[in-house]
């Protein structure tokens, strides 16, 4: 995976993860041109779209859009996936999560982010073992 | 405020947060936005050293502004320092921010990769984590001098634990992709493979992606991954829904675990050892039979989860393109795909089936669903789905749909979307030139893209039609006929008006005897457009114009006036005035022998890869659009028992093209002189005293192609294609050869000869006629060879075939596939009788033997179809081993007549052959022997 970015409906960025170098002028002009693109497309259209050459995949959870760019050989419906179980994930934290919880709270949609996908690539899919690793940081802020 | 802050809120920072939301305007939320920036940087420059908290609330709020989309100046130096704090809490939040905002400030960089380097060493694995995951995150080159030698280490070592393992394998992928030269290859690199066999499913998920991208660069060092990857992934799925227990996800087993191991296993060709080869396609099917299995949930996230693991793995079995029943289970099961519900499967099945479509095996199952996606053009209301039916279409089309297919994406140009209409454009001029057979539909499809969608036709598009009619003088008449009509519409795109133009200056004369459309009506007919169009149209115009001069005598001084017009004259143009100028002179001083030699018919275009072709690799990319034709040759090249041959890929012309896809690689060895060293020409035609060409490359591979079969096509180069077709019964034979010129400009001196050596020619009589010693571009002429087979013979004939192809001159040398089997009469007997005859021929003379490795899969049916193939009769149920196969027959020559039988004993444990032949001559034998044991 090249990057991932959650924004809203109203076009704001709320979360931005890029595992390839680029400058901060091309990452915003990437951003923009994305999310034009996206939330041009209509309801019932397929969650996949050609951009420049990458493959773009993307799904709406109430009023955030996931859009993840993935290279040629990678599959489209496993990120798909990968998209749903960080809402999983996100979730289970913040129980029930909406919006305003990945606002407020954006450096622990970071961590968790960091601990499901490391460098574009899955690097742990259970739920459990990833919300461990959370909860045991979140033990540490607490007693320090 | 939200319902859950865990850890330690920062109170400061949801206020801050808060303030923004509540902004009402973007002005107002920059004006907030430099309050808090003045405040932080005076916090950060006072005299009172801040505390832990603050500094991590701060250097909090500095990130949050930066990702509102604001340029952060400061705060990295504090950012730094919390990073050697030994609250968790601070250093994460240092990690955070470095992680974002990576500045490649050289000196920030050497204390950050000194903080790393003391958490690294911490031993603590949560700090150890952190430390993995800001390496992964930034992944600099000035980090991979600091940590590549490292990270492999700590991956390996035996107490590390499986979370730091995870985070290590990855952090290392990452520093691979950017620096691979940093990272060692090393011990370490068999140990990591043996991570694939780890316990822990999430190592062995990360490990794997980091094993599938070294294994692309250095697939020798990583090749023993291939088998464990086969069992794990039959591990999982072969294993229960609840077996795997968190890692399997809506009751599928371990998806993204799978999908990576399948993408794995596409670094390499298929196993070479068979248990592993079966044990995979044993996988295989199970996926493919899991997907007719009723779902086990209703929610979407089980159907994306196992379809992905199905799509990964007909993407291996098109990879392995080696296994047909597979290649045609996959494409029904993306032909059930096409007509799914979901708008995401039916999308994905289309851009499958576009690589499968270039598979020999499958192409022709992909060409059954034709209909559903020309349907699907019509009707999907996506347009990025639509695309890839276009795609589809593209690559699906041949020969036999071509026509079809062209006018089914002409139709839908009308209404395509703007974003894809000059690809579609594109795709449909390549198509039509390619499968053209009749030149006037070419003609007239050009035309009719240039009328749906004239601006989206680029240059090429038209250079290319008019490149095509200058070079086949058989289209010149109709495409001067067809624009002429074409240009009546009174608006006309001025693409048309290019073409019009100079198709009508040069073959106008074709068309003008017809009073409706004589010389002065073409001429105002092509006037009348004029000052509608743009000066380079103009410009072509008035070379029309004084082509018309020369060719039509009566039009002169019409167009001498009009060149002498002021409007033409004084042009503001410089281009144009001095055309006029010019133009007007030559046509005045000019005699007419001096006319029809400047204004001469165009000549022939070099022969040269299609521009558009090349404009449309360009557009998707190099790899992305591989012509189809070159991709399926390249790939039967080494797939041989396909139902067609593999044409060569022998280039003996230096064509600008010939190495485009690389298959000119091939070392042109050639394959020793040609036997006609003091040898006979059996047809003596050829007036050209040039020495016979050495065979050409790949000669030999396509002589035992036809050993088993009859007809096919020999050889193929960018000029040449000869084609055989022969019958044989008893010891006669006739053998059609047909010369293909797949250029458009003509052969001359056409010379196909026929080399037999003394030996070959007291053994086997071969006679033939001349042919016509000119071949006209595209056209193919045929020579018939009748062939009596007088005694047993070893060697083949040798067909040279010299000529001249515009200005040089062309040698090809290939061995003509005339073997002794082909005069085999096959015979059915019982086992009883066999046994019986074999026993009489035990003498050592009669019997030869050869134990060989095997060269292709060893596949029962193709093996039949091969002894069946080389003449003699299959006998089932004759061998007390039923995996053997046991063939009976008799050669017919004019002398004699020799009984032969053949078994044929595979031993798949060791991918050998024992071939042993018996008959009532040694070196008919021997021969035998040789030819059948090259082709298993």
């Amino acid at each position: 995976m090249q990057f991932m970015l959650l924004f809203s409906r109203q076009g704001k960025l709320r979360l931005q993860k890029w595992y390839v170098p680029l400058s901060d002028k091309e990452k915003k002009k990437i951003t923009r041109e994305l999310v034009q693109t996206v939330l041009a497309r209509k309801p019932k259209m397929c969650s996949f779209l050609e951009w420049r050459d990458l493959k773009i995949v993307y799904k709406r959870y109430a009023s955030l859009y996931f859009c993840c760019a993935i290279e040629d050989q990678d599959n489209e419906l496993i990120t798909l996936e990968i998209i749903h179980r960080y809402v999983e994930l996100l979730d289970k934290y913040f129980g029930s999560v909406c919006e305003l919880d990945i606002i407020f709270n954006f450096e622990k949609a970071y961590f968790i982010l960091d601990e499901f996908l490391l460098g574009g690539e899955v690097q742990e899919t259970s739920k459990k073992n990833v919300l461990k690793a959370i909860e045991q940081a979140d033990l540490l802020q607490e007693v320090s | 405020m939200p319902a859950v802050s865990k850890g330690d809120g920062m109170r400061g920072l949801a206020v801050f947060i808060s303030d923004i939301r509540n902004c009402k305007s973007k002005e107002a939320e920059i004006k907030r936005i430099n309050k808090e920036l003045a405040n932080i940087r005076s916090k950060f420059k006072g005299d009172k050293a801040l505390d832990g908290y603050s500094k991590k609330k701060y250097v909090c709020k500095l990130l949050f502004i930066f990702l509102l989309g604001h340029d952060i100046d400061f705060g990295h130096m504090e950012a730094v320092n919390l990073l050697s704090s030994n609250r968790y809490t601070e250093k994460q939040i240092g990690y955070l921010f470095i992680s974002v905002l990576v500045n490649s400030n050289s000196e920030l960089i050497r204390l950050i990769n000194n903080a790393i380097k003391n958490d690294l060493a911490s031993r603590n694995p949560t700090f150890m984590g952190l430390a993995l995951h800001c390496i992964a995150n930034v992944g600099s080159r000035e980090m991979a001098e600091a940590f590549a030698g490292e990270i492999p280490k700590i991956l390996v070592a035996g107490d590390t634990m499986d979370s730091v393992k995870q985070s290590a394998a990855l952090c290392l992928l990452r520093l691979y992709r950017t620096s691979p030269d940093l990272v060692p290859m090393g011990d370490w690199t068999s140990r990591v493979v043996h991570l694939l066999n780890d316990q822990h499913l999430g190592v062995v998920t990360a490990a794997t992606s980091l094993i599938t991208t070294l294994a692309q660069k250095n697939p020798e060092e990583f090749k023993t991954s291939v088998s464990l990857a086969v069992s794990r992934l039959s591990r999982i799925v072969t294993s229960a829904s609840t077996d795997l227990q968190d890692y399997t996800y809506y009751f599928v087993p371990a998806p993204w675990l799978s999908v990576k191991l399948l993408r794995l296993l596409q670094c390499y060709p298929p196993p070479e050892d068979p248990a592993v080869r079966g044990r995979l396609t044993e996988c295989l099917e199970t996926i493919l039979n899991k997907a007719q299995e009723p779902p086990k949930s209703k929610k979407v996230q089980h159907s994306n989860a196992k379809n992905a693991v199905l799509f990964e793995a007909i993407s291996l079995i098109i990879h392995h393109d080696s296994e047909p029943n597979l290649l045609v289970r996959a494409c029904n099961q993306l032909g059930q795909f096409l007509q799914h519900r979901e708008t995401n499967l039916r999308y994905l099945a289309l851009e499958s089936m576009c690589t499968l479509a270039s598979s020999e095996f499958s192409h022709e199952a992909v060409k059954t669903h034709i209909e559903t996606v020309i349907n699907a053009l019509k009707t999907e209301r996506d347009v990025s789905v639509r695309q890839r039916a276009v795609d589809l279409l593209y690559a699906m089309c041949d020969r036999s749909n071509a026509q079809q297919i062209v006018a089914e994406m002409l139709s839908y140009l009308e209404t395509a979307d703007y974003s894809i209409r000059e690809e579609i454009v594109l795709k449909v001029a390549i198509l039509a030139e390619k499968y053209a057979v009749d030149y006037t539909w070419y003609v007239d499809t050009i035309l009719n893209l240039i009328r749906i969608a004239g601006d989206y036709v680029s240059e090429e598009v038209w250079y290319r039609v008019i490149q095509i009619v200058i070079n086949r003088d058989d289209v010149q008449g109709y495409a001067a006929k067809t624009v002429f009509e074409a240009l009546q519409a009174p608006a006309c795109h001025e693409n048309l008006v290019k073409v019009g133009g100079y198709i009508l200056g040069e073959f106008g004369n074709l068309i003008a005897g017809d009073p409706r459309s004589s010389p002065l009506i073409q001429f105002n007919l092509l006037h009348s457009k004029f000052h509608l169009c743009s000066v380079p149209t103009r410009a072509l115009l008035l070379s029309t114009y004084i082509k018309f001069v020369n060719l039509f005598p009566e039009v002169k001084t019409t167009i001498q006036d009009v060149l002498r017009s002021d409007s033409q004259l004084k042009n503001a143009d410089v281009e144009l005035q001095q055309r006029a100028v010019e133009y007007l002179r030559l046509s005045t001083v000019a005699s007419t022998d001096i006319l029809a030699t400047v204004l001469e018919e165009m000549p022939p275009f070099p022969e040269r890869e299609s521009s558009i072709l090349a404009k449309l690799k360009k557009k998707k990319g190099p790899n992305t659009v591989t012509d189809l034709e070159d991709a399926k040759r390249e790939r039967s090249a080494d797939v041989n028992g396909g139902p067609e041959p593999a044409p060569a890929s022998a280039a003996s012309t230096p064509s600008p093209s010939a190495d485009l896809l690389g298959l000119g690689a091939t070392p042109p060895a050639p394959v020793g002189p040609p036997p006609s060293s003091g040898g006979l020409l059996v047809d003596v035609f050829s007036d050209s005293p040039s020495a016979v060409a050495p065979l050409a490359p790949g000669s030999e591979d396509n002589f035992a192609r036809f050993v088993c079969k009859n007809n096919g096509v020999l050889f193929e180069n960018q000029l040449l294609q000869i084609g055989l077709k022969s019958e044989f019964r008893q010891n006669l034979g006739r053998m059609f050869i047909f010369y293909g010129n797949k250029t458009s400009t003509q052969f001359l001196n056409f010379t196909p000869t026929l080399i037999c050596s003394d030996d070959l020619q007291t053994n086997l009589s071969l006679q033939t006629k001349p042919v016509d010693p000119t071949v006209d571009g595209g056209a193919q002429v045929q020579q018939v060879v009748n062939i009596e087979c007088v005694s047993d013979f070893t060697e083949a004939p040798v067909l040279n075939i010299q000529f001249r192809y515009g200005g040089t001159f062309q040698n090809v040398s290939v061995k003509l596939p005339i073997t002794l089997n082909k005069f085999f009469q096959p015979t059915e007997m019982a086992s009883q009788d066999f046994f019986q005859r074999w026993k009489q021929l035990s003498s050592p003379q009669q019997e030869v033997q050869n134990i060989f490795k095997a060269k292709h899969p060893m596949d029962t049916e193709i093996t039949k179809a091969k002894i069946i193939g080389f003449g003699s009769a299959l006998l089932e149920d004759v061998d007390p081993n039923p995996a053997n196969f046991v063939g009976a027959g008799i050669i017919h020559t004019k002398t004699t007549q020799i009984g032969c039988l053949l078994r044929l004993e595979p031993n798949l444990q060791a991918q050998m052959y024992r071939l042993t032949l018996r008959t009532s001559k040694e070196t008919v034998s021997q021969r035998l022997c040789e030819l059948l044991s090259e082709q298993f």
